[in-house]
């Protein structure tokens, strides 16, 4: 690497200055476990299950969702119970706004990153970006054309701003030709951005 | 607590910035929309964001809001909406 000349600094072995809040959170977790209150296994096991939730728990909601009516309608109407019985915690309250031939939704939160992430997962980094947060109420269809996703004039586009308590997972319209495919077949089409609605499941 | 508001009622959300905690958000402030889904009972976080219990606990309704009240300029279809969760001593009842 002869013409390598230009000189840049090696980066300083520590990391940017803890902020004030950054040491309030530490002495709070030390209190609660000094005191008692859990114990650090305890926040070990509960930062194993966030990271342990996947899109994949809501593929499988769908799936079964695709396949059995009954099921499609508890989980309409009334969602935690629903999502229970396939043995998955929602911890929130959850509320699962379907897609349909004339409306199509998608999910934000324009004060944070609400999201169901006990049960998804992470969300992505774009969902917590402000120009996601910003845009997206302002004007979906721009946003959603961005993913690739292009509604129709005389679809509705319904977005849902998460402001409060309630924890929001979209119900994809399932792809045509997949008539008579299992439910493991069905998962597979079901992507994290498409529970979010800026996309829709297709066909391989 | 019996909830103010039922599903169908049209209602306005209030337009002004308590020096506190709000759930929110300011583009749909003064703006006037439909209740669609009662989200039942929760805490205050005019309160709950300072210390306090939140109590009385206050519904909370999703109002759905016309996209082209919202923005004038909306590059969209006329019946696009959005939905907000919005709690009860923000709304006020409004004309149709």
């Amino acid at each position: 690497m002869a013409d390598h000349h230009h000189p840049h600094p090696s980066r300083a072995d520590d990391p940017e200055p803890t902020t004030h809040h950054q040491v309030m959170g530490l002495a709070l977790r030390e209190l609660l476990i000094e005191k008692g209150i859990y114990t650090a296994d305890d926040e070990r096991a509960r930062i194993e299950m966030l990271e342990a939730a996947s899109p994949a728990n809501g593929a499988r909601i769908v799936a079964r969702a695709w396949t059995d009516p009954a099921f499609k309608a508890r989980l309409l109407t009334d969602p935690n119970p629903a999502i229970e019985a396939l043995g998955l915690d929602p911890f929130n309250a959850i509320h699962v706004v379907e897609n349909t031939e004339t409306v199509h939704n998608v999910i934000v939160c324009t004060l944070c990153s609400c999201y169901p992430r006990q049960l998804l997962g992470p969300q992505p980094a774009w969902y917590k970006a402000r120009a996601y947060r910003a845009r997206v109420v302002r004007e979906p269809r721009q946003v959603l054309a961005e993913f690739g996703t292009h509604v129709p004039d005389d679809v509705v586009v319904r977005v849902h701003d998460s402001t409060a308590e309630l924890r929001y997972m979209v119900l994809p319209r399932r792809p045509a030709g997949t008539e008579g495919w299992d439910e493991a077949a069905l998962a597979a089409l079901v992507t994290r951005d498409s529970l979010i609605g800026v996309t829709v499941p297709t066909m391989p | 607590m019996t909830a103010r508001f039922a599903v169908g009622d049209r209602v306005r959300i209030a337009d002004r910035t308590p020096p506190a905690h709000q759930r929110t958000p300011a583009y749909v402030k003064g703006q006037a929309g439909v209740v669609v889904y009662l989200c039942g009972a929760e805490g205050q976080p005019e309160s709950l964001g300072h210390g306090g219990d939140g109590t009385p606990p206050m519904d909370v309704y999703r109002v759905r809001l016309a996209q082209t009240d919202l923005w004038p300029d909306y590059r969209g279809s006329r019946g696009d909406t959005l939905d907000v969760e919005i709690f009860e001593h923000w709304l006020d009842p409004a004309e149709r």
